[in-house]
Order: C-alpha cells, then sequence, then structure tokens
C-alpha cells in the first residue's frame, strides 16, 4: 500500500505533433499528441508530460492549443516543459490546462525563477527538470554529475546533485532526473545517479532516460525513484503501460 | 430531469478549467464564477484550491467565498472543497509556522505531514467509511493527491439526532483525512477532477446528490 509508483509517458511535442529522437537526434513521428495522450490514459498511465520541443517561438500557440484540447479530454495530470522562461509562461500554461510546469534552462540561467514560479503558484506545480550527465574531460564536481542545457547540447559545470537540492529548498515541488547519458540508448536508468540525487532531497523524483526493458523500472524505483517517465518504449509500442506496472507489481512495488 | 447547476469558485487559485470540464462530464451544468450572487444561488458550489493555506485563504476572503459557504450550509444547500479548498474549511492553517484562521465548518488544524517524503504526490489508496454517498462504486479505486499539508485528526462527533461525519483516511507517513462527506459540506484533499474514472464516478456521485 502507500502512493502508487507513477508510470509516466512523455510526449515530445514539435509544432503540435509527437517526435522522440534517440539523444535528442534522428527524431522519428510518432503521432497526435491528443490522441496519443488519451490512448495513454485508457492504458492507464498515472500522468502525462509534454516536452515541447519547438524552436521557434512563434509556435508556442500550438503548444497552448495541444495543452487545452488534451485537458479538455484528459482527466488525470498533465505537466508541461520546454521553452518554459518566465512567470508569465507558467501562468499561460497553468491557464491553458497544464496542472504542472517543467523548468530547465531558465533555471539555470536565472535561479531566482523556481522562486518566483513557487511563490506565485505554490511548489506543486513546478517540476524543476534537471539534463545531467556525468563528468567529462576537464569539468570536474563533487557528485561526478554536470547539468546541461538546451537538450543536452550544453555543459554548464554546475554540480547536478547540488542543484536539485538547492532548486528543491528553493520551491521546486518535484526533480525530473533526465540522464542524458543514458537518454535513447534503451541501457536502463542511471541508478547511481538517482541514489546520488535521492539522498540529497525529500520532493519526489521522476527518473528519466535509459528505459528499455521491464526490469528497468523496478531498477529505478529501489534506487529511489518515486516515478518512472518514458518515451520511445510507449510509442513504438515496445512496452505497454500495463507492461511496466506489472513488473512494478511483481518486484514489490504499490502501483495504481 | 434538468442537469443541476454547479458553480466552480474562482478566487485566484487552482485549476480551475479541469475542474469544470470533469463537473460537466459528471452531468452538471458548470461555469466558473467569482460572483458571490451565482455561488450562493447554484444547486451546488465547488471550492477549488492549490499551494498556500494562506493564499487561498486570502482570496476567498477577496470574493466573499467563506461568507458565501456559511451561508450556503446554513440552508443546506451543498459544498464541495478540494485539496486547499478542503483545508480551508477547517478551523487553522499551519504553514511554515505562520498560523491562518480558516472558515472553521470543522474543528481541526492543517498541518505538513511527517512522512519522508514531500510533497505526497501520486495515486493512493482511501479508506472508505460504510454509508458513503460520494465514494459508492469506488471504494477500493486510487485517487490523485498533491498536497504537503493535511488534518491529522476529526473530532467533530455531534450529539444525536445529529448525524456525524463520514470521515475517510488515506495514508503518507502517517493516516491523514482524505474526505470528508457532513451533510451538505462534502471535501476532498485529493484531486477528483484529476482522479481518471475513479474521480470522475466521485464527481457524479456529488452531482447526483444535488
Amino acid at each position: 500500500m502507500g502512493v502508487a509508483v507513477r508510470v509516466i509517458p512523455c510526449l515530445d511535442v514539435d509544432a503540435g505533433r509527437v517526435v522522440k529522437g534517440v539523444n535528442f537526434t534522428d527524431l522519428r513521428d510518432a503521432g497526435d499528441p491528443v490522441e496519443m495522450a488519451r490512448v495513454y490514459d485508457a492504458e492507464g498511465a498515472d500522468e502525462l508530460t509534454f516536452l515541447d520541443i519547438t524552436a521557434s517561438s512563434g509556435s508556442r500557440e500550438t503548444t497552448y492549443d495541444v495543452v487545452r484540447r488534451t485537458a479538455e479530454q484528459v482527466f488525470i495530470p498533465l505537466t508541461v516543459g520546454g521553452g518554459v522562461r518566465s512567470v508569465d509562461d507558467v501562468d499561460r500554461l497553468l491557464r491553458a490546462g497544464a496542472d504542472k510546469v517543467g523548468v530547465n534552462t531558465a533555471a539555470v540561467a536565472r535561479p531566482q525563477l523556481v522562486t518566483e514560479i513557487a511563490a506565485r503558484f505554490g511548489a506543486q506545480v513546478l517540476v524543476l527538470s534537471v539534463d545531467a550527465r556525468r563528468c567529462t574531460g576537464d569539468v570536474r564536481t563533487d557528485s561526478g554529475y554536470e547539468v546541461t542545457t538546451h537538450g543536452g547540447r550544453r555543459g554548464t559545470g554546475l554540480d547536478a546533485v547540488a542543484w536539485a537540492a538547492q532548486c528543491a529548498a528553493a520551491g521546486a515541488g518535484e526533480i525530473l532526473l533526465n540522464s542524458m547519458d543514458a537518454d535513447g540508448t534503451q541501457a536502463g536508468f542511471d541508478l547511481e545517479m538517482i541514489r546520488a540525487v535521492r539522498a540529497e532531497v525529500t520532493v519526489p523524483v521522476i527518473a528519466s532516460g535509459g528505459a528499455g526493458a521491464l526490469d528497468h523500472f523496478p531498477a529505478a524505483v529501489e534506487a529511489g525513484a518515486d516515478a518512472v517517465l518514458a518515451a520511445s518504449i510507449f510509442h513504438f509500442g515496445q512496452q505497454r503501460i500495463g507492461e511496466v506496472k506489472d513488473a512494478l507489481r511483481a518486484a514489490g512495488h504499490p502501483v495504481r | 430531469m434538468s442537469q443541476p447547476r454547479v458553480v466552480v469558485l474562482d478566487h485566484g487559485s487552482g485549476n480551475l478549467r479541469s475542474a469544470e470540464r470533469a463537473l460537466s462530464a459528471a452531468g452538471a451544468d458548470t461555469v466558473i464564477s467569482d460572483d458571490p450572487g451565482a455561488a450562493f444561488a447554484a444547486d451546488g458550489l465547488v471550492v477549488p484550491g492549490v499551494g498556500a493555506f494562506a493564499t487561498c485563504m486570502a482570496g476567498l476572503r477577496g470574493v466573499l467565498g467563506h461568507q458565501v459557504i456559511g451561508r450556503r450550509l446554513a440552508g443546506g444547500r451543498p459544498v464541495l472543497g478540494i485539496c486547499v479548498g478542503m483545508q480551508v474549511l477547517f478551523e487553522e492553517g499551519n504553514e511554515h509556522g505562520v498560523r491562518t484562521e480558516g472558515c472553521g465548518e470543522w474543528p481541526g488544524l492543517v498541518q505538513q505531514l511527517s512522512a519522508p517524503v514531500l510533497p505526497h504526490m501520486g495515486w493512493n489508496t482511501v479508506s472508505v467509511p460504510a454509508g458513503s454517498t460520494l465514494f459508492t462504486g469506488v471504494e477500493q479505486e486510487r485517487f490523485y493527491f498533491v498536497h504537503s499539508y493535511a488534518v491529522r485528526r476529526f473530532d467533530l462527533q455531534p450529539a444525536p439526532p445529529l448525524t456525524p461525519p463520514l470521515v475517510t483516511w488515506s495514508e503518507h507517513g502517517e493516516r491523514f483525512v482524505a474526505a470528508v462527506e457532513n451533510g451538505p459540506l462534502s471535501a476532498t484533499q485529493f484531486h477528483p477532477e484529476k482522479s481518471g474514472a475513479a474521480g470522475a464516478r466521485l464527481l457524479a456521485n456529488w452531482v447526483g446528490s444535488l
């Protein structure tokens, strides 16, 4: 018993269409976001996440429209991230029907944004998205993990674990921990990184990046994740939400 | 039979559109309004709320929500509080050491839960008492919670012939009040409008009772 481990499909949305690439390149089209949201809801998804990867700011209206149409039809929590830069952006997404908003690059550029969003809307709306990778080359951090921005293309030199802890203290209600090393590899979550962040924060941790086989999911929970997020393996029907939940249940974790 | 009219009270807090759509899907003729007159006249009033207790209470006072709730209940007119919209029905909230007076419809203090991971975020089970109207058909289902604060004791036990409130409990680190059904006043700590089919059934049960 107790609160269920959440299984969260993530839809990468570009100009109103779902895409997902391996390591954020080689994008493949996997459908209409509203339709896919309905399918995932029917399959038992516990929440949905839209990551807006639309490059041009002119297409933001398309994103709001997708959020609006999704929230009209799907009655489970919806998180929208990508390109959120200000309290006004958060306000617009919440008004369109998002329940939570993911913030990444803009918080790195201006950490005060975390406090501002939490003060205005409450910590529960703010999912701090941390795109982290193992330090390489000259980069060194205490934890051995570095925060990246711009879809993993830019290193920041920031310690990923310390950054997650700092933002949780400043008002982030949840940490979406995405391993840029594991993302797209389908070789499993970065369990060490999950353990490192779990040890430093008391807010929920969502594990992301690397899911490929059913036994990867209970391993992430055992490393300390409260929720698991995946994209490609769900979109292409490699694994179904129900199968992931069965695997979690079989390993003794509560699921809905 | 005509659809019951439900007002979702707009006091500046909460995902109002979600509540509106879910109530419409549950069979109510639903509008979002910050007008005390409309809120008083509706067949059912929904008081949503997210974020901080103090902010929610201040917003509620701003639209005279606390008075509307009190008058509706005096006349036996149904009110449903959701999440922080439930918490403000109690006597007092205590967040970060700041004590804020609530609507005082029920005795009790809203306090931070003692749990290793907060907020309590996700789908949890509930323990439903016999005779519940709200939970008919969904007693065994999980509902979606997002909160760090809750009421851990419910002491109101009116003398007969008054009916004692039906209290539904859940647990995250410790036991807390997940829902209350008390005559015309009902409330849920979880978000029925975000709880999928189970939440839809609960809202339909409430709308059906109007």
